[in-house]
């Protein structure tokens, strides 16, 4: 059971969804006539009414988000973060590609709501047809009128900036995203200062995902009301998940939260192939601790059930693990992603999410320790101190943590199966 | 107090002040938080992970870095927790795993903080079993310091140190998470002239300086703290030797200075001391013509006999005396007394005919610490970052990271145009009409002139350039002074050129900044000394001159090269024409049957003046000697000494007091009986006594005071100069690494002596005709010089910029002929 806000334009017209054509006939652009008649105060009032929660990973409510720039610095900022890097994750790039209006309508409204001249959109550098389509649909905007300067003769100036990364999933972060668009290393920045105070050039900027501006159009056209009507509380609106691993339909869908796992899992997705037994899954990217049939298939997809069980719905990926995968060589996968990835600044994640990789490296090829099981897990509590959920860190920023996720998720779930890869261990609880 | 808040350390309340980071709060009340990346001059990262501690909050304790939080209120914070603790080991566990096991041959060995924090907070074993990773170790990174990315902890501190403080963002992290080194850019070495405090900044060995490794282990050392005299910035240093030798200098963090920083050319500028040039005896010149070593009694018996004929023949005026600029103001003294009270002459001068006005220089000026304090910062003077470059970097400092305007005025791009909000070039000559089109504040000076109403107003007042007139500098102290909160520094680059002046040593200045043509100063100085004090003397452009046409017959020189230093090097070298070998002939072309007049040098090494001397004795210097100097602010400081002079050299207080005793007057004793009459004659140097220097506030030193109620008293205004008519005009000016015989003399500094180019704009280049890949002629009065030209657009058209001292030179006149030359230039 669907309901489409993001995706009902490129199902219906799959052939021409991303074109201004396609999209001023189906309701494009009504939403920003009609933002533009409203102030900018009662188009914010529309977005924190939704009570829409940060669709990139963090789930930070984005109407509380725009309430913290401060009143009387200019210039503001917006940038769109369209990094999605978290792997697993495919859903901004199928928004990017098959419905790119819907994005830049939405910033240019939320440009008018926040008083912002020029948004930038960061693409990830490995996504150059989403990138290219976008600057197709900002192109057309201009030439219509829907941007640049006097939007539609309202007295708005507005324009976007489409940059594209080179390939590091820490630009992401969105202090990385900062310094990566000033030209700088991609690295995070100590917060404090948050964004919303200092963020790009040092001002105050809104950093928000493609998903999350994606919806605001639809917040203006229908009210922030309707969309909080959606879904169960703390987990309003429609959220875009996307599926993989080993289910008959993986791919990106469109539902309202509150249904259970079997049913994204058994129901959307078709099942696990060839009928095998489901071992286990990530519900929300590769930084999310996993989840396993005994404990979870029975809850709740929401935001908040999700932490309650000591995870995330994080990015929307959900990463489907079926009874023929080596857990030690799945969690091997996301580790050296993070190890790979990490920007390099602080300690413990530079040096612990490699040597992380190492043992695992040495497990997975029959060279395990015994000692090896408590060590993995003292390295992590050396990064997220306390193995905690939501993570402690010792890190500049949770990349170090998200390390942290794939290893205690198989020391709590498959001890037994990774002491059996290692010679002479120990295989009893502690 | 509202500027301070309380904050519990570990139980126990402490008042700090408000704002302060807490790790420097804590350190300041006794708790000691460990660190790596810290670094209390520049601005904090929380990238080594090694400072955090616990901040109790809402929801209940935090685990935060304590270089990146500021205090507030209340704060309730944990440094020896359970958490804490772990948090430690953990991260030096991190560290370690990919350090390599290089104590046994690493230079930090000793005094390495990842040693000591791992001794006193690290876990006791490490339970890494991985191969560490790898690189080619280690690189050069310039001709100075090598990098060893294997020991690297990649704290950030030397490309940190490189991009904030001295502004040569030349290493920069490159790669990303455990493959992160820190590097140069492709074919760009680190040229910077502040690459040695990368090494001493460095918490770990990955960064090690080529003249000190390998040299000597810290438990080896002894130290001393002292002043270096490299210029007149004066900046606190200690003096690391080991056997009797120096082996190294650190930078020592002082305030009203350096601020802990050094310049390459201070820090390293030490191997000149036991150098293979170095004098070790004195030398006296032979029947052949040639110099050959000598006892000290034999060579004092001839420059006395020397003395007292020339004194005999033409009386005490025909004697004169050039230097003292290099040593310290006890030698200063000495040698001012020999010459006024001994021979009783007044020609002394310790300028080279290239600083500034004398009476610009002494009298007080500005404190390097009012920079930090600074709305609006002047600086029309010689490019900072080659004369005097820690006096650069707190420039730089305030501009950058102060928020002060800077303005720089110059004949062409210096070291601080990057960071500078107003850039003036202009051609040499036409300083005094640019100076009256500010003073109207109208066109394209209108903004200048209208940044410099907002005082207070810091004004760095010098010549750019040895070809400009050094009235230039004097009619620009005079503007400064009248702009809004004004303090004016005039600059000159001699290490202690100010405690020279201090000391008397200019035909115009007595010691203590008395006048010469005050007949009660002249008449105190009198009676102090037991003898007559002269009334007149010439500078010394006035001695060269006198030493051509043989109304000078006798010249001492202290640490002086004026054949080399001075600009007209054509005066320079006239003045004391030796041919090769022969009996000592005075006058060009030969012919004439005068004997050449006679040269007593003390130094210490040969150079281009004292290779024609009679008399060339072996003193002590740098590290040698104890004593004061005064730098650029008037500021007295401890000289100290460590090592003893090689050889047979020794103290010039001393050899210049078996001088006068020869020449039948007592000098009055060493350099302790020198220290106490400075005490007593000059009065702004009263209370400042070696005990005060060394136990009281020593490391500051302490400002010479103006005499009571007196303003700083500016020379009367200048006779303007008219800009060449024709012709290119002259930029003549130094860069850091020339052929300064001290500089060369040590294999440091040799590859960074850099070959001269000439500097032409290319509008003039294209006029002229001057072909890339071949020579420009430029042509002086009296020389003429060929060698490789440059395009340079930051020139104002119409001007050449040659740098002085690499070893060419065409005089300095105001202007010059350029012409396409004959010579190629070999790629």
């Amino acid at each position: 059971m669907t309901s489409s806000i993001l995706f009902a334009r490129m199902e219906a017209h799959p052939s021409d969804s991303n074109t201004l054509s396609r999209y001023e006939a189906t309701g494009g652009y009504a939403g920003l006539r009609k933002a533009l008649t409203m102030t900018p105060a009662e188009v914010v009032a529309e977005v924190k009414a939704s009570n829409i929660r940060g669709r990139g990973g963090a789930g930070f409510p984005t109407g509380v988000k725009w309430g913290f720039l401060p009143p009387d610095i200019r210039p503001r900022y917006l940038v769109v973060n369209a990094d999605e890097s978290e792997p697993g994750t495919f859903k901004d790039r199928q928004l990017l590609e098959r419905d790119p209006h819907q994005l830049v309508e939405g910033i240019i409204i939320s440009a008018y709501a926040l008083g912002v001249n020029q948004a930038f959109v960061y693409v990830r550098g490995e996504y150059p047809r989403p990138a290219r389509r976008l600057q197709r649909a900002v192109d057309e905007a201009r030439a219509a009128g829907f941007l640049g300067v006097n939007v539609l003769g309202s007295g708005l100036d507005v324009e976007i900036t489409v940059h594209l990364g080179a390939g590091a999933y820490i630009c992401g972060e969105e202090t990385a995203l900062l310094n990566s668009l000033e030209g700088k290393r991609g690295e995070p920045r100590i917060k404090p200062p948050f964004p919303a105070i200092a963020g790009l050039y040092a001002k105050p900027t809104i950093v928000n995902n493609v998903e999350t501006l994606s919806n605001v159009p639809w917040m203006i056209v229908n009210g922030g009301a309707a969309y909080d009507a959606i879904g169960p509380e703390g987990s309003r609106g429609t959220r875009l998940f996307s599926l993989s691993g080993h289910v008959r339909r993986p791919g990106n869908y469109e539902i309202v939260m509150g249904m259970t796992w079997r049913d994204l899992i058994y129901g959307l997705g078709g099942g696990i192939r060839g009928d095998k037994a489901l071992k286990c899954w990530i519900p929300g990217g590769a930084s999310a601790t996993w989840f396993v049939p005994s404990l979870h298939l029975d809850e709740p997809v929401t935001i908040d059930d999700a932490g309650r069980l000591g995870s995330m719905l994080g990015s929307g990926a959900v990463v489907v693990m079926d009874e023929t995968t080596n857990v030690v060589a799945a969690a091997l996968s996301v580790v050296r992603f993070f190890a790979h990835e990490s920007c390099g600044q602080c300690t413990p994640c530079r040096e612990g999410a490699s040597w992380l990789e190492r043992i695992l490296d040495r497990i997975l090829r029959g060279d395990g320790r015994p000692a090896d099981m408590d060590l993995l897990l003292d390295v992590c509590d050396n990064i997220s101190p306390g193995l905690r959920w939501p993570p402690a860190m010792t890190t500049i920023c949770p990349l170090g943590p998200s390390t942290v996720s794939p290893i205690t998720s198989i020391m709590r779930h498959f001890r037994d199966e990774v002491a059996a890869m290692i010679p002479g261990a120990v295989t009893a609880d502690v | 107090m509202s500027d301070r808040v309380t904050i519990t350390i570990d139980g126990k309340a402490v008042e700090v002040p408000a704002g302060q980071l807490l790790i420097k709060a804590a350190e300041e009340a006794g708790t000691y938080i460990p660190r790596f990346c810290w670094h209390p001059h520049m601005k904090p990262v929380g990238m080594c992970r090694m400072c955090l501690i616990e901040v109790e909050g809402p929801r209940g304790r935090l685990l935060t870095t304590s270089c990146t939080m500021p205090v507030a209120e209340g704060m309730v914070i944990h440094t020896r927790s359970d958490v804490v603790k772990k948090a430690q080991e953990g991260v030096l566990e991190f560290l370690l795993i990919n350090h390599p096991l290089d104590c046994p041959v690493c230079d930090r060995g000793g005094e390495c903080p990842l040693q000591d924090q791992t001794l006193s907070h690290g876990p006791g074993e490490s339970r890494f079993v991985e191969e560490k990773r790898h690189f080619t170790k280690p690189i050069p990174i310039n001709d100075l310091v090598f990098l060893d990315r294997e020991r690297c902890i990649l704290c950030a501190r030397c490309t940190r140190f490189s991009d904030e403080i001295s502004g040569d963002p030349l290493i920069e992290f490159i790669d990303r998470g455990n493959h992160t080194q820190v590097n140069t850019f492709p074919d760009e070495p680190f040229a910077s002239y502040f690459s040695g405090n990368t090494v001493q900044i460095c918490p770990v060995g990955a960064l090690t300086a080529r003249p000190y490794r390998f040299r000597a282990r810290p438990w080896d050392l002894e130290a001393v703290e002292s002043t270096c005299g490299g210029c007149s910035v004066g900046c606190r240093v200690s003096i690391q030797a080991s056997q009797n030798e120096v082996v190294r200098l650190l930078g020592v963090d002082v305030a009203t200075t350096n601020q802990g920083w050094l310049c390459d050319k201070g820090r390293f500028g030490f191997e000149y001391l036991r150098a293979p040039g170095r004098l070790t005896t004195p030398l006296v010149r032979g029947e052949d013509g040639e110099l050959r070593e000598a006892t000290w009694n034999e060579a004092l018996d001839r420059a006395a006999a020397g003395l007292q004929q020339v004194i005999a023949d033409k009386g005490p005026d025909g004697v004169a005396g050039i230097g003292g600029a290099r040593g310290t103001n006890e030698e200063a003294y000495a040698f001012g007394k020999f010459l006024r009270s001994v021979v009783g002459t007044g020609n002394v001068d310790a300028r080279v005919g290239d600083a500034v006005d004398a009476a610009l220089l002494v009298g007080g000026t500005g404190k390097i610490d009012d920079l930090e304090r600074a709305k609006t910062i002047l600086v029309w003077a010689p490019d900072l970052k080659e004369e005097l470059p820690v006096l650069h970097l707190r420039v730089r400092r305030a501009a950058t990271a102060l928020g002060s305007t800077l303005i720089v005025i110059h004949p062409r791009a210096t070291g601080l145009d990057p960071d500078a909000d107003h850039v003036v070039h202009y051609r040499p000559g036409e300083g005094f009409e640019l100076l009256d089109r500010l003073r109207a504040a109208t066109g394209d000076l209108a903004a200048v002139a209208g940044a410099l109403q907002s005082g207070p107003v810091v004004a760095i007042v010098g010549r750019t350039g040895l070809a400009e007139s050094a009235d230039l500098a004097t009619a620009v102290a005079a503007f400064a002074a009248s702009l809004p909160d004004a303090t004016v520094m005039p600059v000159s680059r001699r290490g202690n050129l100010y405690g020279a002046l201090d000391m008397g040593l200019a035909p115009t200045l007595l010691p203590g900044r008395a006048s010469v043509s005050d007949a009660t100063a002249r008449s105190a100085l009198a009676d102090a000394w037991g003898t007559a004090v002269p009334d007149h003397g010439r500078d010394t452009d006035g001695i060269l001159a006198g030493l051509s046409d043989g109304s000078i017959g006798a010249l001492v020189l202290v640490g002086a090269d004026p054949a080399a230093d001075h600009p007209d090097r054509d005066l320079a070298t006239r003045a004391f024409l030796r041919p090769q070998g022969g009996v000592p002939r005075r006058g060009e072309g030969g012919g004439a049957t005068e004997p050449g007049p006679f040269v007593v040098s003390f130094d210490l090494f040969l150079n281009d003046s004292n290779r024609r001397a009679d008399v060339v004795l072996a003193v002590d210097g740098f590290s040698e000697v104890e004593g004061t100097t005064t730098n650029l602010e008037g500021r007295v400081q401890k000289a100290n000494r460590i090592v003893p002079g090689p050889g047979l050299s020794r103290s010039l207080v001393e050899a210049l007091g078996d001088l006068a005793d020869r020449l039948g007057r007592s000098l009055g004793g060493g350099t302790d009986a020198m220290a106490k009459e400075i005490a007593a004659v000059a009065p702004a140097y009263a209370g400042i006594t070696w005990d005060a220097l060394d136990w009281g506030r020593g490391r500051d030193g302490m400002l010479a005071a103006l005499p009571a109620g007196a303003a700083r008293p500016l020379p009367a205004a200048p006779v303007p100069t008219t800009p060449p008519a024709d012709g290119m005009a002259l930029h003549l000016a130094r860069v850091l690494y020339d052929e300064g015989t001290m500089t060369i003399a040590g294999p440091a500094f040799a590859p960074l002596v850099k070959a001269p180019i000439l500097h032409v704009h290319p509008a003039d280049a294209a006029r002229i005709g001057l072909a890339e890949g071949a020579t420009a002629a430029v042509a002086g009065p009296a020389s003429t010089a060929d060698l490789p030209w440059i395009a340079d657009d930051s020139l104002a058209p119409g001007t050449v910029y040659l740098p002085f001292n690499l070893g060419v030179s065409v005089g300095a006149p105001s202007s010059v002929t350029v012409t396409p030359g004959t010579g190629g230039v070999s790629k």
